[in-house]
């Protein structure tokens, strides 16, 4: 068998495989870990790093090839017929377009940089064993979350996810803040979860189909449609509070703030999983429907009618940009006040979420036009760089943490002395996340002010403000924990063991190359994924007609 | 070559655009002009002197460590003015988990009134 041939049959199971082998992985960990802790830690990192690996093969045929790929599970390529002709394929079904094959980077990157940090971040730790199993069903949870072409298998790995996280949250357990985060992440997971599921069963006790791209063909607002209402209202509110948005986003300043490090960096992933589930939803299998009439509103103004069409792309555009500005500006005003460091960030993490939103919501409103697409790509853009720019600021705030085993600003200072690199990794994390030139988020942040403004000029001005406020919250930290006098008590303080200073590295140089070269990273991974957002229909016709 | 070319690109924001390599040479530039102008800044100042001291009002220098602002210090002003603001963003970060799902339920209320489905 040549190599090539080997590759393409890796990249036709790669569905498949990116779930099996991290689930596989953490059922074999607890055996390896009766062997030797090193090898318990290395087999952990190879497992994720060869999901990554075919995760990248996946992602790379998808992006650049432009193949949408669909993976039948349950053996066979079994077939229904419909009466209108068409056919579709039973059991459960994967389906990766351009946006899976986007998130499913995202997921690979953190997952691998959060398990080389784990190797010394979390050493001396007991239950290393249970911890890695637990990692490892994280990232199949979440990689299954963002593959999945079916809404009870989303479900499933909703809920896989979600057990993970929670035990991971709580990981440090001698800890009672931990515990109580831990908590509030479960009890706000499953109640999110529960209502994906009524939603779900409404759309299947409809349709008789679990099936995304299915549901997306069959799903119609206007004529009955006030099941498809429902079950959009609950899937919107469900997964909106999972990825954060505010003011459902109370949970997770407690479960970013309180898990280790280590955990933060893939919980982030976790909660893009969300996001996408929220765009997979809103776009994809209510898609078709954007541009229908909810509803006509009729006034009778000097003897004349005046008639408003109201669609659902309207009322969209009104929930996003009204949920995203809320959530810029709470986020970014509560970080303003913490002391806390991974709190402030947590914080500034929710602020950034919002953009995200904001331009997806720029987009709905003006949907089909050119500044429409541009905020599209700002918003897809800045997903990835979110991910990687909060994520390293935690990772930061991890290593300080490492070394000090402080998390109060009050308590730190001077840290730059002693800590060279992890300074150098902070002062990248500031200028990205507060969009500074010539660093990644300044690209993404450009692209949803400008069409932002096309919108509305106040929610531009609002955006940059509150940007230049991001900036002002990371120049607290840097001053108080990195610059300033030596404190006598962390005279001895030295730099972060080198796997970390790896996992920062890693992220570092990916934030200076996106930044560098936006339109390399905007043409061949953001605009497939941004096209996927708008042509739903390639989605559908995958799989209606046999897949 | 083709990847370099590739890399190298202009990002077009519609509008406008954006090359962050443009903008480190104009970085640079920039730079080199106030590296001239300094040039022709007086020579007197002469570093370790009084003339590079603090002036504190005649007031006292503390001790290095002493003088470290700490974090909770920073943008008191800003905080203090904007007081009814966190006053309020305090008073709804409850941390009670039960308060989270009432905000849940409010915010599932107002989609479901937007909708249509009410």
């Amino acid at each position: 068998m040549s190599i090539e041939q080997l590759i393409q049959d890796i990249v036709t199971h790669s569905p498949a495989l990116i779930i099996a082998i991290p689930l596989l992985g953490a059922f074999l960990t607890p055996l390896i870990s009766r062997i030797n802790d090193k090898i318990r830690n290395i087999f952990v990192i190879l497992t994720v790093g060869l999901t990554g690996f075919i995760a990248f093969l996946l992602s790379y045929d998808v992006l650049i090839n432009g193949n949408i790929h669909s993976y039948v599970f349950g053996g066979g390529r079994s077939v229904i017929a419909l009466p209108s002709g068409s056919s579709f394929a039973i059991r459960i079904l994967f389906e990766v377009d351009g946006l899976n094959a986007f998130m499913i980077i995202i997921g690979a990157i953190l997952a691998f940089v959060g398990v080389i940090y784990s190797y010394s971040f979390m050493k001396g730790n007991t239950g290393l064993d249970k911890y890695y199993t637990l990692i490892l069903l994280m990232i199949a949870g979440m990689f299954g979350m963002m593959l999945t072409g079916d809404m009870f298998n989303f479900f499933v790995f909703l809920e896989i996810t979600s057990i993970s996280s929670c035990a991971l949250i709580a990981f440090w357990t001698n800890k009672g803040k931990s515990i109580e985060a831990g908590f509030k992440y479960i009890v706000i997971s499953t109640i999110g979860a529960l209502f994906v599921l009524f939603a779900i069963a409404l759309l299947y006790g409809k349709y008789n189909a679990l099936n995304m791209a299915v549901l997306a063909n069959s799903i119609d607002i206007v004529n009955n449609g006030f099941i498809d209402k429902t079950a959009l209202v609950l899937l919107i509110s469900g997964l909106a509070m999972k990825a954060g948005i505010v003011p459902m986003h109370m949970w997770l300043p407690d479960a970013y703030g309180r898990a280790p490090s280590s955990v933060t960096i893939i919980l982030i992933g976790t909660t893009q999983a969300s996001l996408y589930a929220l765009f997979r939803v809103c776009f994809t299998l209510y898609g078709s429907q954007l541009t229908q009439t909810l509803k006509y509103i009729r006034f009778n103004l000097g003897g004349s009618t005046v008639i408003f069409d109201i669609r659902l792309n309207g009322v969209f555009a009104l929930i996003i940009i009204v949920l995203a500005i809320l959530t810029i500006v709470v986020g970014v005003l509560m970080a303003l006040k913490q002391n806390n460091l991974k709190r402030m960030i947590a914080f500034a993490a929710i602020a950034e979420i919002g953009y995200m939103f904001l331009a997806v919501g720029a987009w709905v409103w003006v949907i089909g036009s050119e500044h429409g697409m541009v905020a599209l790509k700002g918003g897809i853009f800045h997903i990835i760089n979110d991910a990687l720019d909060i994520g390293l600021l935690f990772l930061v705030a991890g290593a300080i943490y490492y070394v000090t085993k402080e998390t109060s600003l009050n308590k730190m200072g001077g840290l730059a002395r002693n800590m060279k690199y992890t300074t150098i990794f902070f002062v990248i994390g500031l200028l990205a996340v507060s969009g500074m030139p010539p660093m990644n988020g300044f690209a993404s942040k450009l692209l949803i002010y400008e069409s932002i403004y096309h919108v509305n000029p106040i929610l531009s001005i609002i955006a940059i403000l509150c940007s230049i406020l991001l900036l002002a919250i990371f120049v607290k930290v840097f001053h108080s924990a990195f610059l300033g006098p030596k404190i006598p008590k962390f005279d001895k303080v030295k730099e972060a063991p080198i796997s970390m200073l790896i996992a920062m590295g890693m992220i570092a140089c990916l934030i200076i190359f996106f930044g560098l070269f936006p339109n390399f990273i905007v043409e061949n991974i953001v605009e497939p994924a941004a096209n996927a957002i708008i042509d739903n229909s390639s989605y559908i016709s995958h799989i209606i007609g046999g897949a | 070559m083709e990847i370099w070319q590739k890399l190298l690109e202009t990002l077009s924001t519609e509008n406008g655009f954006w090359n962050p390599l443009i903008w480190l040479v104009a970085v640079v530039i920039a730079y080199l002009i106030i590296y001239i102008l300094r040039g022709y800044g007086k020579k007197e100042c002469k570093e370790k002197t009084e003339q590079t001291k603090a002036f504190l009002s005649g007031n006292p220098e503390y001790e290095k460590e002493k003088m470290h602002i700490k974090g909770s210090n920073i943008y008191w002003g800003f905080t203090e003015s904007l007081k009814w603001v966190y006053d309020l963003l305090e008073k709804m970060h409850t941390e009670n988990v039960s308060d989270f799902i009432l905000w849940f339920v409010i915010v599932m209320g107002i989609i479901f009134l937007l909708v249509g489905v009410i």
